[in-house]
């Protein structure tokens, strides 16, 4: 299935792209999907392992079960004010 | 600007943040208790001479989130009489990032209520500061973990 990932600010430095489509399979988790972008090399493998993530613009965590078209992003430590 | 009294208030904007504008939206003839807190961008951090801010911010999710805190301080203070307002872009010295106006009957849950949604901005709200210096490449400042965790370096007094 696919997913779409959001990458932001530090993020975005660090990969080189604003987002990007992922195919990911069934049933993968969070945590999951963050292990298939690292796997890739470099530039992914720079992300945390473990960071923030947004599903569909909530903050979910590593379990979190993702579903064909959702949007996930990742997110940088947040200085908003 | 004049713009009628109406309850609660969030918004992220690119346009320059008018704090009467935000102050107009709150007030009510049983409030004796009226806050406006303006966040700025300082002139100076760490030492460092800074020329300017570039806000970025994961927008549709940080209209979300501002709303629900504004929502969780409302139901807090007991009014809807809150209104919020991050800017994003680029921002020069001294200009108003974010702008949070509150009026309640006495002055207690109005302080609470502006506390608790600056603090909560701070926390969560997806939004990153790249700063700009007079005497170096700009970078992306440490910010919080929105898990809750502390993350990176805190610098003393962040205000805006």
């Amino acid at each position: 299935m696919q997913v779409r990932t959001l990458f932001f600010a530090s993020y975005r430095d660090l990969v080189g792209v604003g987002q990007m489509s992922l195919d990911v399979p069934d049933g993968c988790t969070v945590s999951d999907l963050v292990g298939v972008l690292r796997a890739r090399g470099r530039p992914f493998d720079a992300l945390p392992a473990d960071p923030a993530v947004a599903v569909n613009r909530t903050y979910s965590g590593p379990g979190t079960r993702l579903a064909s078209g959702d949007e996930v992003a990742f997110i940088p430590p947040v200085a908003g004010g | 600007m004049s713009v009628p009294p109406s309850p609660l208030h969030a918004g992220v904007v690119r346009a320059p943040i008018d704090p009467a504008e935000v102050l107009a939206r709150v007030g009510a003839a049983e409030d004796g208790a009226v806050l406006l807190f303006l966040g700025t961008v300082r002139d100076h951090n760490d030492g460092r001479p800074v020329s300017g801010m570039s806000y970025e911010a994961y927008e549709p999710m940080a209209r979300e989130v501002l709303e629900a805190v504004a929502r969780e301080a409302a139901a807090r203070l007991g009014t809807e009489r809150i209104a919020v307002v991050h800017r994003v872009g680029e921002l020069d010295v001294g200009e108003v990032s974010v702008a949070i106006a509150v009026s309640s009957p006495h002055r207690a849950e109005a302080f609470h209520a502006a506390r608790y949604v600056i603090e909560e901005i701070k926390r969560r709200l997806p939004v990153w500061k790249k700063e700009r210096y007079l005497d170096g490449p700009a970078r992306w400042l440490a910010g919080a973990d929105p898990r809750g965790e502390a993350a990176g370096a805190t610098r003393g007094e962040e205000s805006g």
